[in-house]
């Protein structure tokens, strides 16, 4: 770039030059004092009321954390370990246990699943890696304990908070997916576009929704 | 000179190099993915993931390719081979390859153990498709509990590469495995009655590319991207196999074997694979002690290796011969280094005595047919010797004392009283000491014992220095054949118990941290028959001391 072509393209911007008016500070103390007068006049309170008056919460809000149950009561936890694995702040401690013979549908479930609260940063990471929708955040955010260990939410104390939840509305248990979630259960899936180029002369090209992954059952 | 063109690039291979397809594109950096081929199992070319082009550059330098795709484990390369694995017919190939594998698979990758070091996923993940075109439901197959008492089988995740049909029929020779029914309800299955339960069972699960078959010791205890992994060697007998150990916050959870030829090749034994559970043992020492008429009365350890060097000056001041130690097979080469040469500036009359070797039955050789006749060529040896570093520590007491006394002959002069102290390393976790034999050392005015596990002379001890299992050792094993190999460090030990090198590094008051660069340096310029040590070949697979004369050879 020419040296000329460098000047075109430069904006120079002017100090503004102060007035009379400008140079008293009058209208800037008046400005001031009206902002005053308005606090004056306007009663409305602006103290949140807590904890006599909870806040409104906005539905995505993350707080403590829960544990679904599936239709048959069990923990839906299929120990994967998914959430452990994604936390940043490693607050997610589970021991896995193979399933019961009655429970044809799992492989292995949580025998011990603790979570450290104090620890979690609430970042909602383990319910995004969650495979089978078994750990949600809830809007619950006063929680409190005496000790340190008060706040080690094990797995009881997990599905407990679900218990209370379940029926609020600002908890909407998410899905009711059941064992493995997409890879192994889903219907219908669509995606933006299959993860691989697909040719055109494939026949997953010309389906009407490209990239759609179909498992059985009757789909649209 | 042969050479070989992958992908356009030439690549020398040896004249009597007998290397199919997939070796020689591994020599010239390119991978072909392949599952049912291994380089230690028969070809059967039955996954068709390798699937390549293959053809003949002519003298005149005129390229003839074969019209279809063949496997590459089964076209051996010859001179003027042409390999081509990555054109559009390959891609399209391995593409379709996979989607046919995971017809059936159910996908169930998040509670799968295989997860993380699963050829399925990597595969499908460089080579696949990503996506299915299966409209039809799934073929899931149950799943087979007990095919073994350490193995599983999740009979949907399997790919029917039949590597474990092949390894129990061509390695282990007792052939258990088999495939049965034909088309997708192929399954793999065990003769009814007959479950995989020989000493190399364990392999097939390290064989096993996809989540098939697990080992039911490591069954859901930890995903395998959380676990470290430290190059090692397995303690269990006299082989010496390469091993990793795994592990994770200080606890080991598996061993696997680790390809090396100048060891063991490709497996390992149960006894082994499954052999390390005392390193997590309840029973372990965990606090150094001076005891004096049954009562304890330090448990610091300063305090302690103060005592125990102030007891050993004593005894080596009183005379000739008084001190007498044992040194254990179980210790590495730069321990026993340390130990005898610290002994040995005390009192040039020391006595050191190699500890027993535990010895149960005889070699046991695969592959074996259905009598137990041993089968050649041998291609597995589970030896009867017991112990990793027999030759090893008898080199070095070898060069420290000219003969080494026989662990009988030291009880017996024990017995009479001929000593003052006794210096007694352990190690062996099956115990190497009994009540009779610990009786010798009841007269002994100082009895120190490094060891790990409580024995019988445990009661006879006025010095216990709590000392470490092999994963917590550093230094060097040798071998039945005189092939030292390096022990890595793989965990902490509990609280309380110091690695026996740190333990007689610090007696020896040496300065400074452990180095056990620095003691095999010496090692190798002091004594001739373990000059070898210094080879920087040892880091990788080990060094053969000597070809011509094993070390310790009788």
């Amino acid at each position: 770039m020419t040296e000329t072509a460098k000047k075109k393209n430069v904006r120079w911007v002017e100090e503004p030059e102060i007035g009379f008016w400008e140079s008293t500070f009058v209208p800037a103390i008046l400005s001031g004092l009206k902002t005053t007068l308005k606090h004056v006049i306007d009663r409305k309170p602006v103290t949140q009321q807590y904890p006599e008056v909870k806040p409104e919460l906005p539905l995505h809000y993350r707080g403590v954390h829960r544990l679904n149950r599936d239709e048959k009561d069990r923990v839906k936890c299929v120990a994967c370990m998914m959430c452990a694995t994604a936390c940043p702040a490693n607050c997610i401690s589970i021991e896995a246990q193979a399933a019961p013979p009655e429970w044809p549908d799992r492989d292995k479930f949580c025998k011990t699943f603790v979570l450290d609260e104090l620890r979690c940063i609430y970042c909602g990471m383990c319910e995004e890696a969650c495979p089978v929708d078994a750990i949600e955040l809830t809007h619950i955010y006063d929680l409190t304990g005496e000790t340190r260990s008060d706040l080690l939410y094990d797995r009881e104390k997990l599905l407990s908070v679900f218990d209370k939840t379940k029926n609020d509305p600002r908890d909407p248990v998410r899905t009711r997916r059941g064992t493995l979630g997409p890879a192994a259960e889903f219907q219908q899936l669509p995606t933006l576009g299959p993860a691989t180029v697909v040719p055109t002369a494939d026949r997953a090209a010309k389906a009407e929704t490209a990239g759609v992954i179909r498992t059985g059952g009757e789909v649209k | 000179m042969a050479s070989v063109i992958v992908n356009g690039k030439e690549v020398e291979i040896g004249a009597n190099e007998r290397l199919n397809c997939i070796q020689a594109a591994a020599k010239a950096g390119v991978e072909i993915p392949a599952y049912c081929w291994h380089p230690a199992l028969s070809v059967v070319a039955s996954c068709r993931m390798c699937l390549v082009e293959v053809g003949d550059k002519k003298p005149d330098g005129t390229v003839a390719m074969q019209p279809k795709l063949v496997p590459g484990c089964q076209t051996p390369a010859k001179d003027g081979t042409v390999i081509v694995a990555d054109s559009q017919k390959v891609k399209d190939a391995r593409k379709a390859t996979l989607e046919y594998l995971l017809l059936n698979h159910p996908l169930d990758c998040p509670t799968c153990d295989q997860a993380g070091e699963c050829y399925l996923q990597d595969y499908s993940f460089d080579y696949g498709r990503g996506y299915s075109r299966l409209n039809e439901p799934k073929n899931i197959k149950p799943d087979k509990t007990y095919i073994g008492d350490q193995i599983t089988l999740f009979t949907d995740r399997c790919i029917m590469c039949t590597r474990c049909v092949r390894f129990t029929r061509e390695v282990t020779g007792s052939a258990e495995l088999q495939v049965v029914s034909r088309g997708s309800h192929e399954e793999i299955d065990i003769f009814p009655g007959h479950p995989v339960n020989n000493p190399l069972a364990g392999n097939v699960v390290d064989l096993c590319p996809v989540g098939a078959l697990c080992s039911k010791d490591f069954l859901y205890q930890q995903r395998v991207w959380w676990l470290k992994t430290q190059n090692s060697v397995c303690p269990g007998c006299s082989t010496g196999c390469s091993v990793t150990v795994d592990q994770n916050e200080d606890r080991v959870y598996r061993l696997k074997p680790r390809v090396n030829e100048k060891s063991q090749g490709h497996f390992m034994c149960d006894e082994g694979r499954f052999g390390w559970k005392y390193t997590h043992s309840e029973q372990r020492l965990t606090s150094a002690e001076i005891r004096s008429n049954g009562q304890t009365t330090s448990k610091d350890w300063d305090a302690v290796l103060k005592a125990v060097r102030t007891a050993l000056q004593k005894a080596a001041g009183i005379g000739k011969g008084k001190i007498a130690a044992v040194l254990s097979p179980w210790m590495t080469v730069e321990e026993a280094w340390i130990l005898g040469s610290y002994l040995k500036s005390l009192s040039s009359n020391v006595i050191l005595a190699l500890g027993p070797v535990r010895v149960s039955g005889q070699d046991d050789h695969f592959p074996k047919d259905i009598k137990g006749n041993v089968i050649q060529p041998v291609k597995f040896t589970i030896r009867a010797e017991k112990c990793p570093n027999r030759a090893g520590v008898e080199a070095v007491l070898k060069h420290l004392v000219g003969d080494v006394m026989p662990f009988e002959e030291l009880l017996r002069l024990s017995s009479a009283g001929q000593f003052n102290a006794v210096y007694l390393v352990g190690g062996d976790p099956a115990g190497w000491i009994s009540d009779l034999q610990a009786e010798a050392f009841s007269k002994v005015e100082t009895v120190i014992v490094q060891d790990f596990l409580p024995s019988p002379v445990l009661k006879h001890a006025t010095h216990v220095l709590p000392s470490g299992t092999f994963v917590e050792r550093e230094g060097t094993y040798v071998n039945y054949k005189g092939l030292a190999q390096l022990v890595r460090r793989s965990v902490r030990g509990p609280d309380g118990s110091r690695p026996d090198s740190r333990i007689l590094w610090e007696l020896s008051e040496r300065s400074g941290l452990v180095q056990t660069d620095a003691v095999r340096k010496e090692i190798a310029s002091a004594v001739s028959a373990l000059a070898a040590l210094d080879h920087a070949e040892l880091k990788n697979d080990g060094v053969l001391l000597s070809a011509a004369e094993p070390v310790g050879a009788k």
